[in-house]
């Protein structure tokens, strides 16, 4: 008997446990590779990784004095690992959420926009297992998008600057290796503010079948809550912006770590994932594909 | 097994193959938010292991119909069976048995063919990962896309994106095979090869659906017929149904006329029309291999022997009392 045929005769539609959890990963490794191997998205990264570069050479030639420029510009002399968070600090406000802005937009949309929507829900890919992967997949590749940064942050500043034990913002001093550990939680608590806005992205995603319309929707959001949060006469509003908590990271350079800051800014991104998610399901669950 | 393939994998097994449709709806009706009635009560019928075609003109509502029976858009009204199943409902466990070909294909342009092929391949949670590779291959090379397998797929002719959308139907062996317009932007070649391949899907146990606004492309294929119009189903039947309905014409050259006459309307076919060269009458039902046989058997001198189809414009006429043209 040809394998062909057993798998006809079988009833074909049960998925088994394993066999369903390895289709998962799999749909999820090829999300992220779509993400990741498309040469736009790599350029984002590539430009976003220059901002350390650029600020430790500029910073290297002319070294700046106390209280000028961006936060922890002028540590960056002291210790060079304060590159990667004068580069967050730097990059926050614009450049990586508009590179989240790009792959959470797209997500949706892009697929509509080509075709490849219909293509995925008939294999059947559910709706619901759709935007779960495609939300894992833009808070990854927000998630490399921030390594990249700090990566190159960190070989820079080893490169150019001195790199023995960090003085905090407190005061106090530690290891190199430790600041690298808290380093480490910057990145993650980065993400996470990020992962706020991306959730938005996925659901402006599924309310348009153009991309483009999408990621500058989803960009110009992000900027309107950081201009909102800056006009002190709305203060009341600016504990509900999404992008209120983003630059607490510093918090994680002080010792003992102040968490509370920390815990507000990760609620506030979850009670977004909270509203966003669901929207996004509610939106596509209910939508005709006809495109 | 010494048996043929195609033999050995005929017809589904399942408790009630042979009764039970393929595909089943009954009162299909889609009102798009604009208020236009794309697909109005329509109650298909799709026996399994028929080759079904779905024939309309352009706007009739065979893709938007399509749309629905895959549970891509939802249906106004009306229910949906699919291999016995209630769509959209059941899609996680029937879509798995069912190759689709939408609207022409869809690919991510920056991806190669096989790429996007294990794309979608990973989306099936019903199949083992560990053969996919194989699968996808299998699938480029029934459609003859082997060679150009890596190449990425913006840099595809019209006809290779056709070729691709056929190979993701085929992934794997399905149940029941959906394909909007497969031979759209084929060559003559490629157009054989579409049948080809539709035969054998067929010849292996699959019902295949597939829609066209043109009967010639389909209706060596075809077992049964469906005709589109205005999103209603204003015909649904076999092929030699349709033929009869529509009036496929035979014509007999010979010397004589009469003795043929005679043969033809023995044989059932209808209203027999004496020509100075010959005899014209309406084929109805009778295969016209049988009518070469029978004439010959009588000792008639068969010049030539022509089975007049008419286009689908005059079989649109003749079901519709209306032209062919884009419905709005
Ligand atoms: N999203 C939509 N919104 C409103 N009307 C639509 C939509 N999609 C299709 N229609 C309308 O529904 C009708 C049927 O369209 P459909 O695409 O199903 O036709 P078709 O038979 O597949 O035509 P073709 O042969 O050109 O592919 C058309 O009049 C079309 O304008
Ligand atoms: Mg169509």
């Amino acid at each position: 008997m040809s394998t062909s045929s057993a798998v006809l005769t079988r009833p074909a539609g049960r998925p088994s446990g394993a066999v369903a959890r390895s289709a998962d990963l799999r749909l999820f490794r090829s999300e992220v590779r779509l993400v990741l191997g498309r040469r736009r998205n790599l350029a984002l990264i590539a430009v976003l990784c220059c901002f350390p570069v650029l600020i430790g050479l500029a910073v290297h030639h002319s070294p700046t004095t106390p209280g000028d420029g961006p936060p922890f510009l002028s540590q960056v002399t002291d210790n060079g690992l304060f590159l990667v968070f004068t580069s967050l600090t730097v990059l926050l406000p614009f450049f990586l959420p508009l590179a989240v802005a790009v792959t959470a937009g797209e997500s949706v949309a892009g697929e509509a926009s080509i075709g490849t929507l219909r293509n995925l829900l008939v294999v059947p890919v559910s709706r619901t297992r759709l935007l779960v992967v495609k939300y894992a997949a833009s808070v990854v590749f927000a998630f490399v998008c921030v390594a990249a940064v700090a990566l190159v942050g960190v070989v820079v500043g080893l490169v150019l600057f001195p790199h023995g034990d960090v003085t905090l913002l407190s005061g106090t001093t530690v290891s190199y290796g430790e600041a690298l550990w808290r380093s480490l939680l910057v990145l993650g608590y980065v993400t996470a503010m990020l992962a706020g806005l991306a959730a938005i992205g996925l659901f402006v995603s599924t309310l348009t079948e153009v991309p483009i319309g999408a990621m500058a929707a989803t960009a110009v959001l992000a900027i309107i809550s950081q201009i909102a949060d800056s006009i002190p006469q709305i203060s009341a509003i600016h504990p509900y912006l999404f992008s209120h908590p983003w630059m607490r990271f510093g918090d994680v350079l002080r010792s003992p770590m102040s968490w509370h800051g920390l815990e507000q800014g990760l609620l506030t991104q979850l009670a977004y994932l909270a509203v966003f998610l669901p929207a996004a399901w509610a939106r596509l669950r209910t939508k005709d594909i006809t495109a | 097994m010494t048996a043929p393939v195609g033999v050995a994998e005929r017809a589904p097994a399942g408790p009630d193959a042979g009764t039970a449709l393929a595909i089943r709806t009954t009162g299909l009706t889609k009102r798009f938010p604009g208020g236009q009635v794309a697909v109005d009560a329509v109650d298909l019928a799709v026996p399994h292991g028929a080759v079904y075609g779905f024939l309309g003109p352009n706007g009739s509502g065979k893709t938007t119909t399509i749309r629905i029976l895959l549970g891509l858009v939802s249906a106004t009204a009306g229910q949906i069976e699919l291999l016995g199943e209630a769509m959209p409902r059941a899609g996680a466990t029937v879509l798995p048995r069912v190759g689709a070909l939408v609207e022409g294909p869809a690919f991510h342009p920056y991806l190669s063919g096989r790429d996007n092929l294990l794309r979608l391949d990973a989306g099936d949670r019903t199949v083992p990962g560990r053969a996919a590779r194989a699968r996808v291959d299998s699938a480029l090379e029934r459609v003859g896309l082997t060679a150009a397998a890596g190449k990425r797929y913006r840099k595809y002719s019209l006809g290779m994106r056709q070729r691709l959308g056929l190979a993701a139907a085929l992934l794997r062996p399905r149940e029941l095979l959906v394909l909007d317009e497969p031979t759209n932007g084929l060559d003559p070649q490629g157009t054989r090869e579409v049948r080809h391949l539709l035969r054998e899907a067929s010849a292996e146990g699959s019902t295949v659906f597939v829609s066209s606004h043109l009967l010639s492309e389909i209706e060596q294929v075809c077992t049964d017929v469906g005709v589109m119009s205005h999103g209603r189903l204003v015909f649904q039947g076999s092929l030699p149904e349709l033929r009869a309905a529509a009036g496929v014409r035979v014509r007999v050259e010979t010397s004589m006329p009469e003795a043929a006459a005679t043969v033809l309307t023995r044989l059932g076919t209808g209203r027999p029309e004496l020509r100075p060269d010959g005899v014209v009458a309406e084929l109805g039902t009778v295969p016209s291999d049988k009518v070469t046989a029978d004439l010959v058997a009588a000792g008639i001198d068969v010049r030539q022997l022509v089975v007049e189809r008419p286009d689908l414009e005059d079989l649109f006429v003749a079901l519709t009392g209306e032209g062919f043209d884009v419905d709005e």
